[in-house]
């Protein structure tokens, strides 16, 4: 029963997409927290339309909830790729409020901000099983990337059959090894960029209308 | 050995291994509140063949909304790494090839640390509450 569940949920999945070329595609930006998941988006919505996505933060979990930037127009090649952003918060299996109180935060504030990454967490995941065309996976090339968090979601996002590139970010950073994210996950096209200093974005762009387009 | 009931097991660490077959007859939302409530009451809980991608999913955004302050922060989770997933066809994950059976492990988030993990290793350190 499942097998033909699953079947025609997928069946239905890629006739949605092969169908659904005049509706911008929505692709998730999704990873673990503070990889640098919203200061991606801010570069992406900046350098094409201008407005940035949400503020930017190395506090976790400041992105609590998904955030879409409608109608990106990404131009390469003479073609133009038309795209919906979707920030979501950062995933993880746990959240404690005793990690904000040493950010300077009271503990009302951490309390509060652990409760809103909660449902930030669970609203991510619902995205993914639901609301998103594709992936981007974004992830801090100074960590190691053989968690379990990344391991599930990249299982999840292919069981899901949806197209997914893995940027390797902040390779501004002295720690950055790119390699060992191409490593944990040989199976996809790994991108090395610096959403911050807007570093290897012409390739970034590249891949996106490719995968994406 | 003496039998020790449920909740009686002291300075212990209560640690419970699910066969496949005791999940088989279960759907997504019973495998994940079976899961919960022992790790909620302090448990470790191992599964012989762990969820499938899907309910992963329902597991994260479940502990989600049961986190609360001060009394539970969520769970730690292990399995093995999927080795090549991609490399499997549409056809072999179908047919259940080279599937989603992997034995899992998961606790409290405030009593489980994972201390190694590789493709054939993972290596945990369980505490008392």
């Amino acid at each position: 029963m499942g097998l033909f569940t699953d079947l025609r949920d997928s069946i239905s999945r890629a006739v949605d997409r092969m169908f659904s070329d005049a509706e911008p595609k929505r692709i998730g930006i999704y990873g673990p927290p503070n990889a640098g998941k919203t200061t991606l988006a801010n570069r992406i919505a900046r350098d094409w339309t201008g407005d940035a996505v949400g503020p930017e933060s190395h506090i976790p979990h400041e992105t609590r909830r998904a955030r879409r930037k409608e109608n990106v127009e990404i131009e390469r090649d003479g073609k133009t790729v038309s795209i919906d952003i979707v920030d979501t918060p950062g995933v993880t299996t746990k959240v404690d409020y005793k990690e904000f109180l040493d950010h300077d935060m009271e503990k009302e504030d951490a309390v509060r901000r652990s409760r809103e990454a909660t449902e930030g967490v669970a609203e991510a995941m619902h995205w993914l099983r639901e609301d998103v065309d594709g992936v981007i996976y974004v992830l801090d090339s100074t960590e190691d990337p053989f968690t379990q968090v990344n391991t599930m979601l990249i299982g999840i996002i292919e069981s899901q059959d949806l197209p997914v590139l893995i940027f390797a970010n902040k390779t501004d950073l002295d720690d950055s090894n790119v390699q060992r994210i191409a490593n944990a996950f040989p199976q996809h096209e790994t991108v090395p960029l610096s959403a911050l200093e807007g570093n290897n974005m012409d390739e970034v762009y590249s891949k996106i209308a490719e995968y994406f387009g | 050995m003496p039998e020790v009931t449920p909740g009686e097991t002291g300075d212990g660490v209560q640690i419970d291994l699910i066969s496949g077959a005791r999940m088989e007859g279960l759907t997504s939302m019973e495998k994940i509140r079976l899961i919960l409530d022992g790790v909620r009451d302090g448990n470790i809980v191992v599964l012989e063949e762990g969820l499938s991608p899907d309910e992963e999913s329902k597991l994260i955004e479940v502990t989600m909304t049961e986190i609360s302050p001060d009394e539970f922060n969520g769970i730690e989770i292990e399995t093995y790494p999927h080795s090549q997933t991609g490399s499997q066809s549409l056809l072999d994950r179908l047919m259940g090839k080279g599937s989603d059976k992997k034995l899992t492990v998961i606790g409290p988030a405030n009593q489980i640390e994972t201390l190694h993990k590789d493709e054939n290793l993972i290596s945990a350190l369980v505490s008392r509450k």
